[in-house]
Formats: C-alpha cells, sequence, structure tokens
C-alpha cells in the first residue's frame, strides 16, 4: 500500500518516528544540561581535586626535578640545596608559603613551622653572594637541625607530583616511605580504614532493623481491608515527610538525660538512674532507623500488593503449614522490593551526616563526619575529596546493585 | 484474612494478636517521637519535660522578635520558591521528553537525570564548593537556589513521570488530530490532567529545599544561613524550646501541604480508575 506522494507508508512512519524521537531529547536537554554544569562537573570537579596537586609542582619545579635523582640513604647533595634555597626565596609572598607549608603538613607533621621558619630566616640572605655558612646545607642546618634529616627531604620529594595518589593513600591509612614505597601509616595514626568499616557496619545494622520492623508492616498494610489502607499508609508518610531535622531533633529531646524516654523508664521503676541514651551507638541507630524506615516500608509494599494470594492458598490446601507457606511461597515473591528497600536505605545511610553528627557521640562518627571536617576545619580538600570519591564509589556501585534488582520506576516516593 | 475461619487454632490466634501488637509498636515508633516533642515548644518553662508546668506562646514570641530567625526564615522561603519554580520546569520537561515510550537509552538518561537523589549530599556539598567557590556561586542566594534546584528536580521527574504514565496519549492525540499545535495541546489537555503529579513533585522540591542543611553549610556565609541552619547552630549549642518552635511551625506547614497535595492524587487516583 501506498500513502500519498508515492512514499512508502513505512517510510513516513519511520520519519515521524525519528522526529519524535528527536522532540523527546529536546525536551530532556535543558535539565540534561543544567544538572552536567551544575552538578555532574561539580562532582568531576572533586574527583579531580583528589588527584590534583598542584602546589610544589608550580612553585619548587627544580627542587623536585633535582630530588627525582636523589638517593634518600643520605641528605641531597649541596646543588640540590641551592636550587631549594633560591626557590624558596622566589616564592616571596608570605600567603604562598604558608599554603605550601600547609601542603607539606599534611603529610608530616612539623613540616609547616619547618617551612615557615626557614623562610622567614632566609629572607636576609641573598642567594647571590655566597651562602652565610660556607655551604647552603650547612646554612639551612643551622636554621633548623632538620635539615639533616632525610625523611624531611623525602616528604618534600613526594609531593613534588603534580598528581597525585597521596590523599587516596591517606584515605585509606597508608603512605610512602622515604623511598617512594607504599607503607601503613604508624598504629596510632590509623583511622579512615576503621571510620569505614564503621560506616558499612552501622549501615547494614540499620538496614536490618528496617527489614526486621519494616516487613511486617508492609504486610499488614498489603493485608488489611481496603478503607484502612490509606490511613495506614499516611501514618508510614508522616514521618517521611517531616522535615529531617525535626525528626533528629524530637529524638534529642527524647533521648536526653532529663528527657522523655528517661523520664518513662524511671516511672516504670525499670531504672534508678537516668541512663545514658544519647551520643552514643544506640541513640544513632535508633534515630536512623526512625528517619529511614519509611523507605523500606514504601518498596515491599508496592511488591506485596501486586502478589496474588492463590499461591499461598493452594500451597495451604496442599498441606503445607502456614509458616512453610509463608517461608517458602509468599517470601521469595517478596525478595525484589526486600532487596531494593534493603540497597536504597543502605546507600543512603552509607552518605548520612546530620543524624550522626547529632545524635552520636565521637565513638559514633562516620566518613561524611570526616569530609566534612577535612573540608570545613582542617582545609585538607584533596583529603576531604579522596574520602569523598570512595564513598561515591561506595554508593554508586549499591546503587547499580539496586537497579539490577529494582526496575527502576519502582523507586516511587508516594 | 482477618476473618477468623472456624479452623484457626489457638497457636494461630496467639501469632496473629503478636504480630498486630508488633506493628503497633511500629506505628508508634515512627509517630509518636514527634507528636511527643512539638507540643514541648508550648512549655512555660525552657524544660523538656511532662507534665509541662504551664502553656505559653514565648517561644514562638522569641523567634518573630529574633532577627537572626527572621532572616532565615526569609532565605529559606527565597530559596525554596525559586528552585522550586525551577525544578518544576525543567523536571516536567524532561519528564514529558522521558514520556515517549521506546526512547534509546532511556535507561542511563534516567539513571543520571536522578542520579542527585542518590550522591550523598556531603559529596553533593564539597563538589559544588569546590566548583561554585570559581563562578562565584558561593555566599550568595543563587548559589543555594541553584543548588537546590539540582536536588529538588529527581523528585518532580518521578511525580510527573508516575502522572504521565496515568495519561491516556489518545486523548492528546484526538486533539492534534483535530488540528491542535502541540502547544496547545500540552496547555488545553496534557497539563491539566497531569497537574497533581506537578503540585505533588513541586511540595516534595519545596519540602527538601526547605529541609535541606547540608549543602547549606558548604555554600552559605552568615548572611544566607536558612531555617535549617539557624535550627542546627541552636542543636549544636543551646538546645532551646524556640528550636522546638521552629520544629512545629514547620511541621505544620509542610504536612499539611503534603497532606492536602496527597489525598488530591488519592482522590483524582480513584476517579480514573472508577471511569475506566
Amino acid at each position: 500500500m501506498k500513502a500519498s506522494q508515492d512514499i512508502p507508508l513505512k517510510a513516513k512512519l519511520r520519519k515521524a518516528e525519528s522526529s519524535n524521537t528527536t522532540k523527546s531529547y529536546a525536551l530532556i536537554l535543558p535539565l540534561g544540561i543544567f544538572l552536567l554544569v551544575f552538578f555532574l562537573v561539580p562532582i568531576a570537579s572533586m574527583i579531580y581535586r583528589s588527584v590534583d596537586n598542584p602546589l610544589l609542582a608550580k612553585h619548587l619545579p627544580r627542587t623536585s626535578e633535582a630530588l627525582k635523582l636523589w638517593d634518600s640513604s643520605k641528605t641531597p647533595d649541596e646543588k640540590t640545596y641551592a636550587t631549594f634555597v633560591a626557590e624558596l626565596k622566589a616564592v616571596g609572598e608570605k600567603t604562598s608559603i604558608g599554603r605550601i607549608a600547609a601542603r607539606l603538613n599534611y603529610d608530616k607533621g612539623g613540616m609547616r613551622s619547618l617551612v615557615v621558619k626557614t623562610a622567614r630566616k632566609l629572607k636576609r640572605v641573598s642567594v647571590n653572594t655566597l651562602p652565610p655558612e660556607g655551604t647552603w646545607k650547612k646554612t639551612l642546618a643551622k636554621i633548623d637541625k632538620r635539615w639533616d634529616q632525610p625523611e624531611y627531604w623525602a616528604t618534600i620529594k613526594n609531593a613534588g607530583a603534580p598528581i597525585t595518589v597521596g590523599y587516596y593513600l591517606a584515605a585509606v591509612d597508608k603512605k610512602l616511605d622515604i623511598n617512594g614505597a607504599v607503607v601503613k601509616v604508624p598504629e596510632h595514626k590509623r583511622i579512615y580504614l576503621a571510620i569505614f568499616w564503621r560506616t558499612v557496619w552501622v549501615s547494614a545494622l540499620v538496614t536490618s532493623l528496617c527489614f526486621l520492623f519494616g516487613y511486617p508492616i508492609a504486610f499488614l498494610i498489603a493485608r488489611v481491608q481496603k478503607k484502612c489502607v490509606n490511613l495506614l499508609l499516611i501514618m508510614v508518610l508522616l514521618p517521611f515527610w517531616t522535615s529531617l531535622l525535626v525528626r533528629t531533633t524530637a529524638w534529642i529531646v527524647m533521648l536526653q538525660r532529663e528527657g522523655v524516654v528517661n523520664d518513662l523508664l524511671i516511672f516504670l521503676r525499670l531504672i534508678d538512674e537516668p541512663i545514658q541514651l544519647i551520643y552514643s551507638s544506640f541513640g544513632v541507630l535508633v534515630a536512623m532507623t526512625h528517619v529511614l524506615l519509611p523507605l523500606m516500608i514504601l518498596p515491599v509494599y508496592s511488591v506485596m500488593k501486586n502478589i496474588s494470594p492463590d499461591y499461598v492458598h493452594a500451597g495451604l490446601s496442599l498441606g503445607a503449614t502456614p509458616w512453610t507457606a509463608f517461608w517458602k511461597i509468599y517470601f521469595p515473591q517478596t525478595l525484589p522490593g526486600v532487596g531494593a528497600g534493603a540497597l536504597f536505605v543502605f546507600i543512603l545511610t552509607l552518605g548520612y551526616y546530620i543524624t550522626p553528627a547529632l545524635v552520636g557521640g565521637p565513638q559514633d562518627q562516620m566518613i561524611s563526619q570526616f569530609i566534612v571536617y577535612h573540608a570545613n576545619h582542617s582545609l585538607n580538600w584533596g583529603l576531604a575529596s579522596a574520602l569523598g570519591t570512595l564513598l561515591l564509589l561506595g554508593v554508586l556501585s549499591g546503587y547499580g546493585l539496586h537497579n539490577k534488582i529494582a526496575k527502576i520506576d519502582t523507586i516511587k516516593l508516594n | 484474612m482477618w476473618q477468623l475461619s472456624p479452623h484457626t487454632t489457638l497457636l494461630g490466634k496467639l501469632w496473629r494478636c503478636t504480630f498486630l501488637v508488633f506493628c503497633g509498636a511500629v506505628f508508634m515508633f515512627l509517630v509518636l517521637p514527634v507528636l511527643i516533642v512539638l507540643p514541648l515548644s508550648f512549655n512555660s518553662e525552657p524544660y523538656f519535660n511532662y507534665p509541662m508546668p504551664g502553656f505559653s506562646w514565648r517561644w514562638y514570641q522569641n523567634i518573630v522578635e529574633n532577627e537572626m530567625w527572621m532572616v532565615s526564615a526569609k532565605n529559606s522561603i527565597i530559596v525554596g520558591l525559586a528552585s522550586t519554580a525551577l525544578a518544576v520546569t525543567l523536571g516536567t520537561l524532561a519528564a514529558l521528553g522521558l514520556s515517549k515510550p521506546s526512547l534509546p537509552l532511556k535507561k542511563l538518561i534516567v539513571g543520571i537525570l536522578i542520579s542527585p537523589m542518590i550522591v550523598p549530599l556531603v559529596i553533593t556539598g564539597v563538589g559544588m564548593y569546590i566548583f561554585y567557590a570559581k563562578y562565584n556561586l558561593t555566599g550568595n542566594l543563587p548559589g543555594i537556589i541553584i543548588a537546590h534546584t539540582v536536588i529538588g528536580t529527581p523528585f518532580v521527574l518521578i511525580s510527573v513521570t508516575a502522572a504521565l504514565a496515568g495519561f491516556n496519549l489518545n486523548i492528546a492525540r484526538a486533539g492534534q488530530s483535530l488540528g491542535a499545535t502541540p502547544t496547545y495541546v500540552f496547555f488545553k489537555i496534557t497539563m491539566p490532567l497531569i497537574m497533581p503529579g506537578i503540585i505533588y513533585g513541586g511540595l516534595l522540591a519545596f519540602t527538601s529545599s526547605l529541609d535541606e542543611l547540608v549543602v547549606v553549610m558548604f555554600l552559605a556565609g552568615v548572611e544566607e544561613r536558612t531555617i535549617p541552619m539557624q535550627m542546627w547552630t541552636g542543636l549544636r549549642e543551646q538546645l532551646s524550646p524556640s528550636v522546638l518552635a521552629a520544629a512545629t511551625i514547620l511541621v505544620i506547614l509542610l504536612v499539611g501541604l503534603l497532606l492536602a497535595a496527597e489525598l488530591l492524587r488519592r482522590r483524582r487516583e480513584r476517579y480514573f480508575v472508577s471511569a475506566k
């Protein structure tokens, strides 16, 4: 069959279809560009920041170059000393010196004061005349004895590359030693691996608690009469709609030493003295479970409401006990919802900041706290970015798994 | 399930009772904390226990008279409204584009578009600070508005996509076949029908902006403090019932709005289901 103007209908259809596709893309484009510029590029710049190391490469390039050939068992040669002195003096301004000093201090404690002091004392010395103490080696050693120790030079050498994995090493409690080999940091300085494990552990606990409390609720809502469903769902949604900060506030007030829970326990004669509920792991688990429970209930419920009761009935009529019927027939059918909900809760817990920061004690701080700390307080943006990138990797792999289990459009918020 | 059959054993009855009690306890866990704590904002004394010695509006008065709270409220409303308007526009357009059934690369596109909801806010905050600082978008409201638009769009996208899934494409086709332009069809047919989805998504975006603290902490200076930031400061320093008063206002406002939107959505849903 031919359509008008002798163009085959199929070709016409194909043309209309492809123009429709173009139109659809055109509608998505504004949001796509907006997110690219204001979300994806910022995330990419964070990832770049985690390896970017321009400071020494910019200000002390020849020193870094000279140190590459250095035999790290003894101090560098006189020429390297001279280059270092010349470049350090050329940096000049106080702010740049301060930044270099701070950068070196991330890798080795004491570098900050050493560099600042040396730069200050070198101000009075001219590089065009002979060094005051005969050699630059002796001059620097007179300013500070530490310049005679190879490890301080190794710090400068290791920090010299314009692209570094140093922040990642620091994020997993490792560092480069004097010979440039990867070693563990001393025992008392190892923190981040333990923090990562704690983050995963707390997330796993919160997810388990959400499953334990959420599954029966979803089951109940899927089974009650129609007219009760809305009421129960609104009771689940109500806390979900309440501001996160308000819910955390509520838990702070509830769990305080002089708070409602302690009062109640004393009133019931369960305890004689108020017990420590807040600023503990208990507080974090309770508050986080409260915050995330609706996100477990909703996906499980949306799967359960579409499960036909016929299979369970068939099982029962064939002689299965109620438990067997539930465990062997009903439960496996709910697994997609459980998996989706659990992974969603898990990845959200991994990156939580506000609730643990307010309800937890020093022993309950998770990885997000350290990212904020390094970004806002120690101003070590490289380490903050490296920790952030590792967290992002964890979350994204969880999200990928989530999408494998659940179809993407089952994440509904209503 | 809930009518006990004559064959139900004693054990079965007991089990059912335990189950219902357990569920009741979980519901109490979900709903009670907020309901117990918020009335304490009417306490006449600055304590957080029952029974309250007296009723008073003093903490609400504190907020209204405190300039910091008022500035934060103003900032929160400006940021919330502006970012919601942007998020609704961008999100609705994209949802319309995604409603085409056989769009190539759809899964990937959806994954990217809703990723602001997945990436932890701390990471979003660090990235945005590093990047926005270069273009002078830190320490001012436009930067925060843009950031909250990013965070709000997934809510609009998801909600409008859900509304479009229930939308009968033939109605729009009928309009087009009768000679209406696509724009006319959109404003006269499509938009009124998906309006509940747009409103619901917009409200969720507004709520998320009003509640968002982490990214604001990275991007805002002293002048741009918002209500959550003001509450955060209060919670970290000296817990005062003023924080509870602010929380109460926030909860009544948000829950009221969202409850209305949810009821609206359910009513329309019922209407559509019965019309089929």
